[in-house]
């Protein structure tokens, strides 16, 4: 028996959530437990109060509204890998999922536990940041929505309170043909990502029309390559676009820790920035 | 500890066919609960935080590190464990590629390696070598060079795949 004593708290619905909420203090959430269970074991954190959210009614499953994907934040990552409606409509999500820890951890893992553990490396929040996800949370002051470009605050705190849960992610795919890839480097299969990236890109007779690009691993928090963007616009689908994108992603900060250089953090941003860009636009192009 | 600080909770639970219905405290993981409750310790702990896969059991058929999801979380549920794999004396075809294939040497990490590919075979019958690879990315053995335990994977899945 591993983690420290708590009291277990498994609410059924989220006004029966939102009720214990106003009444306890120090509490943790346990999604899919692939990031807390671990740090629970370890004792890296000892909450007085666990509250379970599997058994909510109503925080999993994908739908189509209009335009717009709406993801339980409790969907497993398993279920979105094999789902039919991400496949047509968001398949770079797909791309990244393959990415996510191991096919063992992706039946427990739900998207909404990685977006709010936010790891800088985990692959989630950034197709979340590349889609221009919005968030739905919902708390004992009832919902309010987030910008996926505001959710992040700074290394591992996302934009939620102590008694919020986030409820819902929103991403209105984009429409007409493009194309997308997503890459990362990473010591072993399954490991954190030492830098991951993903890019949307739609191409009209050879030159660029819209363009999104999420680097994450490299900083503290994933970020939107926002400047290579908009300079990519109107230029050629070719090798030395991409180049140049790519050397916008190398100069960016990045962190460095006791395996890894913030030099080669840099350097594979840029160079899966290009290769990503250059996949993309395979697709986008039907070559 | 006062024994009245504990929080428990009663829950049912069929582990190989069977069913049992025990307090469990909440804290307490699922491979412990198995382990020290249930006396089933064909289940192996390697490292308690989700990266070595020796925990790896079946809960609803899907294959998850028992060591990081809590006891009381497969209430209502149906778990399998190694134990229940062979039927009687007859072994499993995955139990039995093993022994054919040498994939075991000091069996620690066997455990968790079989209840993988045993879920991932089930759901990707006629997997190829790279994915059967992929699939046990998640668990780790320090004996076999993992080798032995591939060629294992992929004769199985290569069965599956020509008897369906
Ligand atoms: S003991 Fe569960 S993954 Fe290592
Ligand atoms: S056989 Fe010894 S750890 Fe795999």
């Amino acid at each position: 028996m591993k983690p420290g004593r708590f009291t277990y708290h498994d609410p059924t619905t989220i006004d029966e959530l939102t009720g214990l909420l106003a009444s306890l203090e120090d509490v943790k959430f346990l999604a899919g437990g692939q990031s807390l269970m671990p740090m629970l074991n370890m004792r890296f954190t000892q909450p007085d109060h666990l509250v379970d959210l599997n058994g909510i009614d109503g925080l999993a499953g994908i739908a189509l509204n209009g335009a717009a994907l709406e993801i339980g934040a409790m969907t497993r990552q398993a279920t979105l890998m094999k789902s039919g409606e991400i496949a047509e409509h968001l398949p770079v999500m797909q791309a990244a999922l393959h990415w996510v820890g191991h096919f063992q951890t992706r039946y427990r893992g739900t998207i909404g536990g990685s977006l709010c553990h936010l790891d800088p490396s985990a692959e989630l929040p950034l197709i979340a940041l590349l889609c221009d996800a919005e968030l739905t949370v919902v708390g004992p002051e009832g919902e309010r929505s987030v910008a996926m470009g505001d959710w992040p605050l700074a290394y591992m705190m996302p934009n939620l309170s102590e008694q919020e849960i986030l409820k819902l992610i929103s991403i209105t795919p984009w429409g007409g043909h493009h194309g997308f890839a997503f890459e990362e480097i990473s010591r072993r299969r399954g490991d954190f990502a030492i830098v991951g990236v993903g890019c949307q890109l739609a191409v009209e007779n050879g030159s660029i029309t819209k363009a999104a690009i999420a680097i994450g691993g490299a900083d503290q928090v994933p970020y939107r390559l926002s400047e290579a963007e908009a300079a990519l616009i109107g230029q050629p689908a070719s090798e030395e676009t991409f180049a140049a994108a790519g050397e916008v992603a190398r100069q960016k900060d990045a962190m460095s820790d006791a395996y890894i250089t913030a030099a080669y953090r840099q350097r594979l941003a840029n160079v899966l920035t290009k290769r990503t860009l250059a996949a993309a636009a395979q697709r986008a192009t039907g070559e | 500890m006062s024994e009245q600080l504990k929080d428990t909770r009663d829950i049912t639970v069929t582990v190989n066919g069977k069913s049992y219905q025990e307090a469990v405290e909440t804290r307490l993981h699922l491979a412990d609960f198995l382990r020290l409750q249930l006396k089933l310790t064909g289940t192996h702990l390697g490292c308690e935080h989700g990266v070595c896969g020796a925990c790896t059991i079946l809960v609803d058929g899907e294959a998850v590190r028992s060591c990081l999801m809590l006891a009381v979380q497969a209430n209502g549920r149906e778990v399998t464990t190694i134990e229940g794999l062979a039927d009687g004396e007859e072994l499993s075809p995955i139990q039995e590629a093993f022994s054919e294939h040498h994939a075991l040497q000091c069996g620690f990490c066997t455990s968790g390696m079989i209840m993988s590919l045993t879920a991932f075979i089930e759901e990707n019958p006629g997997a190829d070598e790279a994915a059967i690879r992929e699939a046990i990315s998640g668990n780790i053995c320090r004996c076999t060079g993992y080798q032995s335990i591939v060629a294992a994977g992929v004769a199985v899945a290569a069965k599956q795949a020509g008897g369906s």
